[in-house]
């Protein structure tokens, strides 16, 4: 006997317990440990990739946990020009994930359209947010590896409501290279 | 054994210490495999959640509790939901044979590691039926390969630890943990380098770990069987590895590591080192070796361990008749 075909359950159902510390606490679990999908559409990917790699690590702030399921990941980078072609998919992904999830457009490409946004283009959508919602917008073509994380930090941000770690502005500015030897 | 009112609340008490053991061995094993992970690519890992990351596995925890459960359409729901408890479950009756200590050990069973290879095998169950219920092709896929490496590689597995068990005689842990000496000469593994070898190769086969986690192969399969299993399916399948994991290297540990016993000042301290040394291993060896493909994971067993250990279990028997 198979069992009656039923749809997908994807209801979002409000809080059992709607108590601000309880709340507070779990959206400082779901800042600090954002998974992102693995999924890449263009040459920001490969900044996406420098970021987790060795100079600049976002493992550093635990969103290294790049996710091939989406059922399990929290975050997804829009990673660069989304074609008409591949809109679908992109919206399909973004449906698929699981509720508490924030997207971040990294690139000129995923904002706007960027360099291919010009009259009589009919290839690209302009700008990931006429599909989806988009929570953080990271400019750049493509964005430097410092950027995507501060991207990150701003979701961090915007899920918590403070921000958590000093900006480049309060760091202390980096000492004087030692003097070299004269030769 | 009579079920008396003591040994029934001494098994109440080991489970709930070994659910202790699993959940506190999963926060820590997150933690070590993801700085493990930094350091051999050189990055500093998780470093600022927390005291040196010290956090970050209980933020997980914590954020996987919080996720949505999303139940896919035209699922087999029934097995959809009791796919993770089936993979949890088996593994907390897996630890109570296991002697930790000299008196620390929760149940005194002869025939211990009959009882463990036995109800070892429902982790398969629990992977086939995670993979069919779900309704995704990766997922079937997954599970039909996890099916396929779990039987496999179960048989050289067994046949490794057979080897020891002719030549100690006995198939009770703690009894084959007082056969060993506390020096690492005194161990089995020196009498067996061979079914040690083997029963380490078979050890990370069986937990699916790199590189041999080809139920899970990220870039073939998405994520395999738990490819639709979101927040806490999710973390109950991660959960039940890291404790297979443990469970594996502690029979290591007593099998051939020599158990409770060490060079001085015998308990259950050596045990744990022992294990979590094993533990470190597996992790080490994850991110340092690349995956292999299904056809060299099945032809490495079949055409190679299992020979070697059919091998390895005549001239134990062999040697073991000349010497009686």
């Amino acid at each position: 006997m198979s069992p009656e075909p039923h749809p997908a359950q994807s209801e979002i159902l409000p809080p059992l317990i709607n108590l601000k510390p309880v709340n507070w606490f779990f959206d400082v679990n779901r800042a600090m440990s954002l998974w992102p999908v693995t999924f890449g559409l263009a040459c920001c990917a490969i900044e996406m990739m420098a970021v987790s790699m060795t100079r600049f690590d976002i493992a550093r702030f635990g969103a290294e946990v790049f996710r091939p399921s989406i059922r399990q990941a929290d975050l997804m980078m829009v990673t660069g020009t989304v074609t008409k072609k591949m809109a679908p998919a992109v919206v399909r992904l973004y449906e698929q994930m699981p509720a508490p999830k924030f997207v971040l457009a990294c690139g000129n490409c995923a904002i706007s359209g960027g360099p291919f946004k010009f009259e009589g283009q009919y290839g690209i959508v302009e700008g990931v947010d006429q599909l989806i919602p988009v929570d953080v917008y990271v400019p750049g073509c493509p964005p430097r590896p410092e950027a995507i994380l501060e991207g990150v930090f701003s979701i961090q941000e915007k899920i918590t409501g403070r921000r958590w770690w000093p900006g480049p502005e309060e760091m202390p500015s980096d000492p004087a290279p030692p003097a070299k030897a004269a030769t | 054994m009579a079920l008396s009112l003591a040994v029934f609340v001494q098994i109440i008490v080991a489970v709930l210490l070994v659910i202790g053991l699993m959940v506190g061995n999963a926060v820590v094993m997150v933690y070590v495999e993801r700085k493990a992970c930094g350091f051999i690519q050189r990055r500093p890992g998780p470093f600022e959640v927390g005291p040196r990351g010290l956090l970050q596995a209980v933020c997980d925890s914590m954020k996987l509790l919080g996720k949505q459960i999303f139940v896919p359409g035209n699922i087999d729901w029934p097995l959809h939901f009791l796919a993770p408890v089936v993979a949890f479950l088996p593994v907390l009756l897996l630890y109570l044979p296991i002697p930790f200590g000299p008196y620390l050990t929760s149940l005194q069973v002869d025939d211990g590691i009959l009882l463990i290879l036995a109800f070892a095998g429902l982790g398969a169950v629990s992977n086939i039926l995670a993979g069919w219920s779900s309704n995704n092709k990766y997922g079937l896929l997954g599970a039909a390969r996890a099916v396929a490496q779990s039987v496999a590689y179960e048989i050289p597995m067994i046949m490794a630890l057979l080897a020891v068990i002719f030549m100690t005689g006995t198939m009770n842990l703690t009894t084959l943990v007082e056969g060993q000496g506390g020096w690492p000469w005194q161990w089995n593994i020196v009498r067996q380098p061979l079914a040690c070898f083997i029963y380490v190769v078979c050890l990370v086969a069986e937990t699916n770990r790199a590189p041999f986690d080809l139920p899970e192969a990220e870039s073939e399969l998405t994520a395999g069987f738990h490819t639709e299993y979101s927040g806490m399916g999710f973390a109950l399948f991660f959960l039940s590895e890291y404790a297979n994991m443990l469970l594996v290297s502690f029979v290591c540990a007593v099998f051939f590591l020599g158990g409770w016993r060490g060079p001085f000042l015998d308990g259950f301290w050596w045990t744990f080192a022992k294990a979590y040394a094993i533990m470190f291993f597996i992790v080490w060896i994850r991110w340092t070796f690349p995956r292999v493909r299904f056809d060299q994971l099945l032809n490495l067993n079949w055409k190679w361990l299992l020979p070697l250990s059919i091998l390895n279990l005549w001239l134990t028997a062999v040697v073991v008749k000349l010497a009686n």
